[in-house]
């Protein structure tokens, strides 16, 4: 009989505990109740800004989905625990339920602190703690949005305040922050850091109020909040107020039991996150660790892995918080590790302060200068991630090198990481633990790094630093990490591509003679295609046009799906997967009269199998009379635009999405790209068209658009983040021109949009700003080069039909133009034909170095 | 030289027939072979059927060249999973983790090719 682990709380902590005691106890000595207030499953609180905008909470899903259906785990949600008895070792719900427990991990988290003053009642007054809170908050502001501009004030300058006034800003409104203190986020950073701080968050148009204390929070007339009176005798007008005013922890049940509890709140644990009763722990922002409570994941994180350790017998302790944080609020880049504030005796501060360009960055240093004891990085926080794990560590050469901005002096020098150094202190993976996956897991890239150590999987921002340490790990292992494309080129897809737009040569040969590695060179299969895909955008032609014919695939070259037995399947565009009934006649007669296999594609299309190439021509030119065009299945180029019917039909639709999917195809049909680009078009929030798989989707809204980026099917599965929402058509068009041009220059070889969004320069945000904001400055460039794709497209069947020098090529034998192959052969199965099995040729496929026997036999149907 | 004396040259095409560094497949008698023409004005010919995929494609791979102990080779990849072949001897350069169908072997047989007068003869 196994015994019983009550854990009290479904917060970030409380999966954490779950995951790592299922993870570990594999002999199931623990079954495990999760008792959760909330009725959700846990979720990544810490990324509730980022996400306050996706309408769903499960993009904030935590984990393995698959750990709730753990037959030794038991999640209760939307139900409190109420009673703690630890004489009979039971708690109580408010629904009633009543367990027993072996043992009981409180982990009930903090809740907001409301400070005591009046109005904090009123409508429109809110704390920023739950999505339920996020999303109450977001519907407010909407609501009032409707005839007015929001006016909303922050009551806290922390961490939290600073990201809900992000939040609020991304909203539309005009929101102050209003701080008790001297400066802003005062746990974390010191004054010089806060002031540059201010000035960063005043250039995002947020105001901020400093020594601001509010005594009273007043109502309108209309109703709901409207103003905040202040010590000073000053007045903010507000039409919502965010409290974020610091945290409490929730100790209730606790107290109420007698526990031992901090002289600042929080249940009193152990360094073994025992409490007062030892069959009693406390984990997270609920427990007081060596006399504090901590408001952080990390910390929680690893008192989750030490109490599940310690239920199997384990003897690990708690080492001390780590508390490092970063803001993460788009724009703002702020840091702050161990000893920020240069408490240690001796310490020793290095400032490096630009106030023009608004960054702050200091580092404490012990009394010899050498060993890093804490920082505090504002306006550029990019050394961050490689600093933070050398805490406690001696740094190579001047620290002063870390703080100055790159290209000024000689540098920072290389950091090589001990092995024990902590790298990602969510999932607290060591550099030693990383570097393993690749020297003893046999991992090759970043994504199956996270996936095989978890590194970087929960907040972030170790990922570029797990990615260098990957890269030299690999390098070191003397696999090839190098960009180059193949061996004629050593540049990679993205340097060739601006090589080749800035240079303006447009042939294949010219390309290899300036760029290649040696001028004798001509190619091979990786970077031939890759050229005539880079000239497709850069100088559009015909891809049949001179060279560029013999840089193509035979897909491309031929225009048609090659499949295994040598013929080729035919795919016609159907925009929008919007056809007429004509259409799909015309479709299924020339499929009938060339006996071609049909089947439904799953970008709503009809595929036609067993072309020969000869045939392709003659196929096309009915298709092309019937009105259909190249639907470009065979190319690395945009496939189909995928859609639902949308308001025009369904009673859900709030947009005409198959209007917009098949203006949308139209725009893009034929763009050639890195890979494969698929978008999807759903007219309502129920996501019929699983836009969200798509490299693009777009989701109709009430008030226009949201855009979700980097989705697709596949051996990786990924679901599209949002981009921007509530655009109207024409910024949605031109967003989703400058994402897709963005990508086609710069993404690698065969990668698709979701891993390029997480190699690209400043990830998803990076993405935004460029697309946007445009950061780089080149949205005009890409708004030309679309709008030149798009009045230069021509269907490439049609023009290769109008010329018969392209058509010489479909020739079966040069030698004998009118002879099909005739190795081809095929059966019958389900009322269509399929290409012959080998057996079922039996030995009649000719081999080279054999006398050839040609194919015959009573089951064999070979076609003419 | 004496062997070559024996071949039989097949008038398969004009040359003008065969794009530079793009293949084309020819009849000879049952074979079916796959004819490269390169810039320099060389055609080669290597047997159009593809040892690893058991199809008859090879004449519609991308033609490119390799360095192969310090020489410039000219290669074509089999389209349908990418292996490389040296157009001159038919040698597998690069198996691409594959391994031929039906235990076939994984080098492509080759066939002197001659252009007399433009025109393209095959020898076998």
């Amino acid at each position: 009989m196994n015994q019983h682990l009550v854990v009290v709380g479904g917060g970030m902590v409380a999966q954490r505990l779950v995951e790592a005691l299922r993870d570990r106890d594999t002999a199931g000595t623990w079954r495990i109740t999760v008792l959760a207030e909330e009725p959700r499953r846990p979720y990544d609180r810490v990324a509730l800004t980022s996400y306050f905008s996706g309408r769903d909470a499960d993009d904030l899903a935590l984990g393995d989905p698959e750990l709730w259906s753990d037959p030794l785990v038991t999640l209760v949600r939307d139900d409190a625990v109420t009673h703690l008895d630890r004489d009979a070792k039971t708690v109580t719900t408010a629904h009633g339920r009543t367990e027993h427990y072996d043992h009981l991990v409180l982990a009930t988290g903090s809740s907001a602190w409301v400070p005591p003053i009046e109005g904090t009642d009123l409508p429109g007054v809110f704390v920023y703690r739950t999505v339920d809170d996020v999303a109450e908050l977001r519907g407010y502001v909407e609501k009032l949005s409707e005839d007015r501009v929001v006016k909303g004030a922050v009551l806290g300058g922390g961490l939290l305040g600073l990201e809900a006034a992000g939040a609020l800003q991304a909203m539309g409104a005009r929101t102050t922050v209003l701080q008790v203190g001297t400066h802003l986020m005062s746990t974390q950073v010191d004054l010089g850091g806060g002031e540059a701080l201010r000035r960063l968050i005043n250039q995002l148009g947020v105001g901020v109020r400093l020594n601001a204390m509010t005594t009273k929070i007043r109502a309108h007339r209309r109703g709901g909040v409207g103003r905040l009176d202040l010590a000073d005798g000053g007045r903010v007008d507000a039409d919502v107020v965010v409290i974020a005013a610091g945290i409490r922890p929730r100790d209730e049940l606790g107290r109420a039991s007698g526990l031992a509890i901090g002289e600042r709140g929080g249940v009193v644990v152990d360094d073994t996150c025992l409490t007062s009763d030892p069959d009693v722990s406390a984990v997270g922002e609920v427990a007081c660790i060596q006399g504090a409570t901590i408001g952080l994941v990390a910390p929680g994180y690893a008192m989750a892995e030490i109490a599940a350790d310690r239920l199997l017998g384990g003897t690990s302790s708690f080492p001390g918080a780590d508390t490092a944080t970063k803001l993460k609020l788009s724009g703002v880049d702020v840091a702050s590790f161990g000893d920020a504030f240069g408490q240690t005796p001796g310490a020793l501060e290095i400032v490096w302060a630009d106030p023009v360009g608004g960054v702050y960055k200091k580092l404490v240093m012990s009394d010899d200068a050498r060993t890093l004891l804490g920082g505090v990085l504002v306006g550029d926080a990019s050394a961050y991630s490689s600093l933070r794990p050398m805490l406690g560590r001696e740094l190579p050469g001047d620290p002063a090198a870390f703080l100055l901005p790159e290209g000024g002096g000689a540098g920072a020098p290389e950091l090589e990481l001990p092995d024990d150094a902590a790298v990602c202190s969510c999932n607290n993976v060591s550099a030693g633990t990383i570097r393993g996956a690749v020297t003893e897991h046999g991992c090759t890239d970043l994504g199956a790094v996270k996936a095989c150590t978890k590194a970087g999987t929960s907040c972030g921002s170790c990922l570029p630093l797990v990615k260098k340490l990957v890269t030299t790990e690999l390098t070191a292992q003397g696999i090839e990490v190098s960009t180059a494309l193949c061996e004629h080129f050593a540049l990679s897809r993205a340097q060739l591509y601006d090589a080749v737009r800035v240079s303006g040569v447009s042939s294949f040969t010219q390309v290899i003679e300036r760029f290649g590695t040696r001028a004798e060179g001509r190619g091979c299969d990786i970077c031939r295609p890759t050229v005539a895909s880079i000239l497709a955008t850069t100088s559009p032609a015909h891809v049949l046009e001179g060279e560029r014919a013999t840089l193509q695939d035979t897909n491309d070259h031929v225009m048609a799906n090659l499949q295994k037995d040598g013929s080729y399947s035919v795919v016609p565009r159907i925009a929008g997967g919007e056809v007429t009934p004509e259409g799909l006649i015309a479709i299924g007669e020339v499929a009938k009269d060339f006996g071609l296999y049909t089947k439904i594609t799953g970008g709503q299309r009809i595929d036609m199998f067993g072309a020969r190439i000869d045939q392709l021509p003659l196929i096309w030119q009915r298709l092309v009379d019937a009105g259909f065009e190249s639907g470009h299945a065979y190319g690395k180029s945009l496939r189909t635009v995928k859609s639902c019917v949308g308001s025009t039909w369904c009673r859900f639709g709030v947009q005409d999405s198959v209007a917009l999917a098949v203006m949308l195809e139209l725009r893009y049909r034929g763009l050639r790209s890195p890979h494969k680009i698929k978008l999807g078009v759903s007219g309502c929030a129920r996501e019929c068209a699983e836009a969200r798989g798509k490299d693009v989707g777009v989701i109709a809204t009430d008030k226009g658009w949201n855009v979700y980026v980097g989705g697709n099917g596949g051996f990786t599965p990924r679901h599209a983040q949002l981009l921007a929402e509530d655009l109207d058509t024409e910024t949605l068009v031109r967003t989703i021109d400058r994402f897709l041009l963005y990508y086609v220059r710069t993404a690698d070889r065969l990668q698709r949009t979701a891993p390029w969004i997480d190699d690209v320069e400043g990830g998803l945000d990076g993405v935004r700003a460029v697309v946007l904001e445009d950061s780089l400055g080149i949205a005009a460039d890409l708004d030309e080069q679309m709008a030149q794709h798009v009045v230069e497209y021509e269907d490439e069947w049609r023009a290769t039909l109008e010329d018969p020098e392209k058509l010489r090529r479909f020739a079966s034998f040069v030698n004998a133009p009118d002879t099909p192959d005739p190795s081809l052969a095929y059966v019958p199965e389900r009322g269509q034909s399929r290409p012959a099995t080998a057996d079922e040729r039996g030995d009649a496929r000719p081999t080279p170095h054999h006398e050839p026997v040609l194919v015959a036999g009573a089951r064999l149907e070979v076609r003419s | 030289m004496t062997a070559l004396e024996t071949l039989v040259w097949t008038t398969v095409c004009r040359i003008d027939d065969l794009a530079p560094e793009r293949g084309a497949a020819a009849l000879l008698g049952a074979d079916q072979v796959a004819l490269f023409r390169l810039l320099d004005g060389r055609v080669l010919a290597v047997q159009q059927h593809d040892p690893f995929s058991d199809a008859y494609v090879i004449s519609r791979g991308i033609v490119g060249s390799r360095k192969v102990d310090d020489v410039e080779v000219p290669t074509v990849a089999s389209p349908m999973y990418k292996q490389v072949f040296d157009l001159t001897t038919g040698r597998c350069l690069d198996v691409a983790g594959k391994t031929p169908a039906r235990d076939l072997p994984t080098d492509l047989r080759t066939w002197p090719v001659r252009v007399r007068d433009g025109i393209v003869e095959v020898g076998s």
